[in-house]
């Protein structure tokens, strides 16, 4: 049994920019770190449809061996110097957040015991903005990854819904996600 | 098996996404129901921002400027903590907040109060082995909104918190003990009942200190990990 009660969420409101200190953390990948280097774009639409220009995305990842840099993932694969794996960026008033980053390796699911498979590539994305209550979280998936098909979540998801959470190169090359809070393609989210 | 690392908020914890009072949820909050996860190393892990390098005033808002800047000046500490009581440490402690008159340092607030050159309004404090946390800032000034008729935020300071997992991660407002407007407010009161008291900070003499500033103690609560999680 639980002797705390957990503190409630409440909404990050439109204001959190321009105080909040180091709001943007874009950029993952300085010079030098494994991997292939890739450009992300999210972009953030409420159930109409409009852009969200005050939002935060939130991105955490696994570095290109598919290692997380914290201390649970006890597996014995390298960790790059100067890759966190975090980043945050406010949404621009086109509602597109933009990050540098390399493209994650696999992880095993559900756990590192060795029972199990591995996940397709994926980038854990957690959403912000006035409006949500709670944070929301979701997943970016990358269009064409031949892991896609075998990956455990997406096996979760109704195969229509899916897409939801496949980003398609654009014709930069740029790794792109719309993001529906709601709407006939309202994202998938998950209760983690 | 579904492996649970981190426990379930359970109903009651948190707001509903759709809070229809607080009108821009309306807009924004998804329709349907959120796909449970079982908790793999994409989830019980997250961003720990130990490298991260705090300056020495970052944790008093009252000395980030030229000078003090205007309001009452306040303590606000206290600890992160999990849901069995034990403290999360070292974690990163981030808030923000509008001035005493009621204004935040931000192009897109356009309530009539002054700014003031000396608040900026935001602070980080990196908790220490214990989870304490500790800010000095100025009590912040309630001010108004569009979300209703004669429609005012209580008095708030806003808190993020990274804990030790993509799982744990929160953003909350603090308010202040038995504050009239809190029962006016939507946003608070999105809150189920039973649990929205746990956002109001306590008013305590011991923290207070003579001749200088009063005291407001605030534990934060984040996700506690299973009692016996499967490896």
């Amino acid at each position: 049994m639980t002797s705390h009660a957990l503190t409630p969420s409440q909404t990050i409101g439109p204001f959190y920019w321009g105080t909040i200190v180091n709001a943007c953390r874009a950029d993952l990948a300085p010079a030098g770190v494994a991997g292939e280097r890739i450009e992300v774009v999210l972009q953030l639409h409420d159930v109409q449809g409009a852009v969200v220009p005050d939002g935060l995305f939130e991105i955490w990842q696994a570095n290109s061996h598919g290692r997380y840099n914290h201390p649970d993932d006890r597996r014995n694969l390298a960790l790059d110097a100067g890759f966190e794996g975090y980043g945050r960026a406010s949404t621009f008033t086109d509602g597109t957040s933009h990050f540098t980053t390399i493209k994650p390796g696999r992880v095993p699911w559900p756990h590192g015991g060795g029972v199990g498979g591995l996940q397709a590539p994926h980038i854990n994305v957690s959403i912000f903005a006035r409006g949500l209550l709670n944070r929301l979280a979701t997943r970016l998936y990358f269009d064409g990854d031949p892991a896609l098909s075998d990956d455990p979540v997406l096996k979760l998801v109704e195969p229509a819904r899916r897409d939801t959470l496949i980003a398609r190169r654009d014709p930069t090359g740029a790794w792109r996600l719309p993001i529906h809070l709601g709407g006939p393609n309202e994202t998938v989210f998950f209760d983690i | 098996m579904k492996e649970e690392t981190y426990r379930r908020p359970v109903a009651g914890d948190h707001p509903p996404n759709l809070s229809p009072d607080y009108k821009s949820t309306t807009g924004r909050a998804p329709a349907k129901p959120a796909i449970a996860l079982p908790h793999t190393l994409s989830e019980i892990t997250g961003p720990l921002l130990a490298n991260e390098r705090l300056d020495a005033h970052e944790n008093d808002l009252t000395k980030q400027r030229m000078a003090e800047p205007l309001g009452e000046r306040i303590i606000v500490q206290g600890r992160v903590l999990d849901q069995d009581g034990k403290p999360v440490p070292n974690t990163l402690v981030e808030i923000w907040q509008c001035n005493a008159a009621g204004r935040y340092h931000h192009p897109g607030d356009q309530h009539d109060a002054p700014l003031d050159p000396n608040f900026y309004g935001g602070g980080r404090a990196r908790a220490d082995a214990e989870g304490r946390y500790r800010f000095i800032t100025i009590k912040p000034g309630a001010y108004p909104w569009k979300n209703h008729h004669n429609a005012w935020r209580p008095a708030h300071i806003h808190f993020s918190l990274f804990g030790p997992a993509f799982a744990t991660r929160l953003i909350t407002q603090m308010y202040f003990p038995n504050d009239p407007l809190l029962a006016y407010d939507p946003i608070y009161d999105s809150v189920p009942a039973g649990a929205r008291q746990r956002l109001q900070a306590s008013f305590e003499m011991n923290l207070t200190e003579p001749e200088w500033a009063l005291g407001y103690r605030f534990d934060i609560v984040l996700r506690g990990r299973n009692a016996t999680p499967m490896e």
